[in-house]
């Protein structure tokens, strides 16, 4: 697993809440969503994001107003760390007109302009270019914003990823590759896919810096991200964060996982979960108290809740809506 | 023995070039492998080397000349003792045969180079698609570039990016000069990466900017071709009408001459299948430049499809800045009254030339350029069919899907009633391209080709 940090970085009780009420609002949200799949409210691919919260809630942490975000289908955390309304996000799972696309997106493709959340995106790698064109674009207009772009372990396979690295160092773009290696790409471990497992050397190649993160420890994550942020925003060009994530359920819904032993899933979640870590810290830190985490917890369930109401009773698209949207 | 020195072939579609310099004289003494002459191509200035050893016995073609056809004799090299007059004659009438047999476009599409601009009238079809006004002569090239410079000074936003051009001035010299003008900001080399960089155009346009993103070819688009459908298309749709992608894909698309089987193709029906995509096919350097300009300034996506061979065609174009061509609509090249042919790109061509010959045998043929293949302009295509109740579709591309095949479609399903005979569809064949001049010129849809295709629905 990933090195853990030299030293922890001073964190305030307000920040360690803020960062505990965000993962929990992912998991919670997420655990929702299979269950309404699992009602056939929601349909086709559904990906969830379980075990991974720490790496989207630290990278946020560590962004501005102005820095863009961008994905792969694996997608409902990001949209709910960088703030976009759980209502509008289940209701785009549930195919409704109150979805942030109006339902004619889904999982896999959302969007927010307003956010800077540029999706979304249903093809393994071939967000890693966009992301770096927004960040051409940041360049080109002359401001100091950076984009996050996030790929997993599998995506790191795809050729289109070294281009985007060859030219976003040639350029000096302000981009941030994020590699969300939680370990397996689909069925596929990194074991089976590359004997060079160590995915942000790769970067090198490029003369691109990089390092790897405990990315089940969401200050670690912040600290590595504040360094990267600094990097691009200082005009020295992209930057790769390898985070060592996880996740917990299934690559999609369909997924049975058959392909790694629930001894190495329960080991994880047992020893590593990125929640109970900052539970953890407030709690034993004396920060926090139980009442006040249940507190918390009471919160995000009736926001979840809220969002799952929503998203049921949201009505479907008009059929009007087949044909608009597709010229500005 | 003397031998004569040749006006040399420096790009698969030159067909004659300037000659802009000679570096040796008469009575000079040359090597094999000196260069003894600079010549322009429509694409760049060319060193050229001798091939055989001797002495410059005399120079045929004055330096300056343009239009100087392929395989033209244009010195005469001697050896030791011999004079000029020791050399064969140059045989004007073998030169002449074997120049149309280099570029075996030149049989296929029997469009006469234009070695200098000349009066509509002189070509032989008269242009009734512009509208009141001025016109200049201009070569397709020039067209594309006009359009470019003209969108890049009033938008700060639109950006050009691609192989080679900047600092190399285009593969084909349609950027040249505008690295110059805006700078490398703006016209940004890269590396040969097409799926990268057209995926970062896309990127580019959501960001806040319009990219024009130039392929080398279409051939190499399908490299790409995910972000082209499935990053810039499908996003308007996909994000329920927040963020589009306003950018243009262009390049070269089609055939050009004797580059083999995965450099000559027609993408127009694929790129046209796509919803949420536009899809330009420009035939003249008018469409060229007013088809590029909307396309720039569109808010959407657009593939626009240029052809190699009419890059250095010559045509009028209107003077007037503002000179625009709205997407979805047709212009009548020549009106007629007893076939309609549908056609785009450089097929107009094929279907101007087999008009004329068509008018020679008394039959009168409307020939209409679609110039967008999404949207088409179907309205403009169904009046001239519900009034010649003939058609004929002609397309470079593969049989199988094409532009035809739809128009035909759409024919039988809205003007069937019109009909007098079934719409028959020209397009190239179900081949891959050969390379061989003979085999390509078989492969290549010619305007024999559609004046058969048109006797046959004339039942003549």
């Amino acid at each position: 697993m990933a090195k853990k940090p030299d030293a922890r970085p001073n964190v305030s009780k307000e920040d360690l809440l803020k960062y505990y009420r965000e993962m929990l609002l992912i998991r919670r949200f997420e655990e929702k969503a299979g269950q309404l799949y699992g009602m056939g409210l929601i349909g086709g691919f559904c990906h969830l994001y379980i075990g991974q919260e720490a790496v989207v809630v630290g990278l946020e942490a560590a962004s501005k107003d102005g820095d863009k975000r961008v994905t792969s289908y694996r997608d409902h955390g990001h949209m709910l760390a960088c703030g976009m309304d759980a209502k509008g996000v289940m209701a785009e799972l549930t195919g409704r007109i109150g979805g942030y696309s109006k339902g004619k997106g889904g999982s896999m493709h959302m969007f927010s302009k307003e956010k800077h959340f540029y999706g979304g995106h249903g093809i393994v790698g071939a967000q890693v270019p966009l992301g770096a064109g927004l960040a051409f674009a940041d360049k080109y207009l002359g401001n100091d914003n950076v984009t996050f772009t996030y790929f997993g372990d599998g995506a790191a396979n795809q050729g289109q990823v070294y281009e985007t690295y060859n030219m976003a160092e040639l350029w000096s773009l302000p981009v941030i590759f994020v590699i969300e290696n939680n370990q397996y790409a689909m069925g596929t471990s990194v074991n089976r896919s590359t004997k060079s497992t160590t995915l942000f050397g790769r970067g090198l190649a490029y003369g691109i810096p990089g390092e790897q993160v405990d990315g089940m420890d969401v200050l670690a994550v912040k600290a590595a991200g504040e360094k990267a942020v600094a990097h691009c925003r200082a005009g020295n060009g992209p930057y790769i964060l390898e985070m060592m994530t996880y996740r917990y359920r299934g690559h999609s819904m369909s997924d049975p996982a058959k392909y790694r032993t629930r001894e190495e899933v329960e080991k994880i979640k047992t020893e590593k979960d990125c929640i109970e870590h900052v539970r953890d810290l407030l709690t034993q830190g004396g920060l926090a108290s139980d009442e006040e985490l249940k507190a918390i917890d009471k919160e995000i369930k009736a926001i979840v809740n809220e969002s799952a109401e929503f998203a049921k009773d949201s009505p479907e698209p008009p059929t009007a809506e087949l044909w608009t949207d597709i010229y500005a | 023995m003397a031998t004569e020195v040749l006006m040399p072939a420096l790009s698969p579609t030159m067909e004659e070039g300037t000659l802009a310099k000679w570096l040796v004289k008469e009575g000079d003494t040359v090597k094999s492998g000196q260069i003894i002459a600079e010549i322009e191509t429509d694409k760049a200035t060319m060193e050229f080397e001798a091939v055989d050893e001797g002495t410059v016995g005399k120079i045929l073609v004055a330096e300056g000349t343009a239009g100087v056809k392929v395989n033209t004799p244009i010195a005469v090299l001697v050896e030791d003792g011999e004079t000029v007059s020791d050399a064969p004659k140059p045989a004007t009438v073998a030169v002449a045969a074997a120049a149309a047999e280099v570029p075996a476009t030149v049989a296929a599409a029997p469009v006469p180079a234009v070695p200098a601009p000349q009066p509509a009238e002189v070509r032989g079809w008269p242009h009734t698609d512009l509208p009141e006004g001025p016109t200049k002569t201009m070569t397709v090239r020039e067209a594309l570039r006009e359009a470019m410079a003209e969108e890049m000074r009033a938008d700060p936003t639109v950006f050009l990016m691609g192989e080679e051009v900047g600092e190399y001035q285009g593969a084909y010299k349609i950027s040249q000069g505008l690295l110059d003008e805006f700078g490398a900001r703006r016209v940004v080399d890269t590396p040969i990466t097409e799926m990268g960089f057209a995926g970062i155009g896309v990127g580019a346009s959501w960001g806040g900017l319009k990219p024009i993103v130039e392929f080398m070819t279409f051939n190499f688009s399908m490299q790409a071709i995910d972000h082209i459908i499935n990053s810039a298309a499908k996003t308007l749709y996909m994000s329920g009408g927040q963020m589009g992608s306003p950018m243009v894909f262009r390049g070269p698309n089609g055939a050009a001459a004797r580059v083999g089987a995965q450099h000559s193709q027609d993408f127009a029906a694929w790129y046209a299948a796509i919803p949420g995509l536009k899809v330009c096919m420009p035939y003249s350097a008018a469409d060229a430049k007013g088809l590029l300009k909307t396309a720039i300034r569109d808010p959407n996506p657009v593939v626009f499809l240029e052809n190699e061979i009419l890059y250095g065609r010559s045509f009028e174009v209107p003077v007037d800045g503002d000179f625009t061509i709205p997407f979805g609509k047709a212009s009548i090249l020549r009106p007629g009254t007893d076939v309609t042919l549908v056609s785009f790109g450089i097929g107009c061509a094929h279907a101007l030339a087999a008009a004329e010959e068509l008018a020679k045998e008394g039959i009168s043929a409307e020939v209409i350029n679609l110039r967008t293949l999404r949207p088409i302009d179907y309205d403009t295509v169904l009046a001239s069919v519900m009034k010649t109740n003939r058609c004929v579709t002609v397309e470079e591309g593969f049989p199988v899907g094409s532009i035809g095949d739809h128009l035909a479609s759409t024919i039988m399903q809205r003007a069937f009633d019109y009909l007098d005979a079934p719409v028959v569809t020209c397009t190239g064949k179900d081949v891959p391209m050969p390379y061989a001049a003979n085999l390509e010129k078989f492969a290549l849809i010619t305007p024999a080709e559609v004046v058969t295709a048109v006797k046959s629905v004339c039942y003549r």
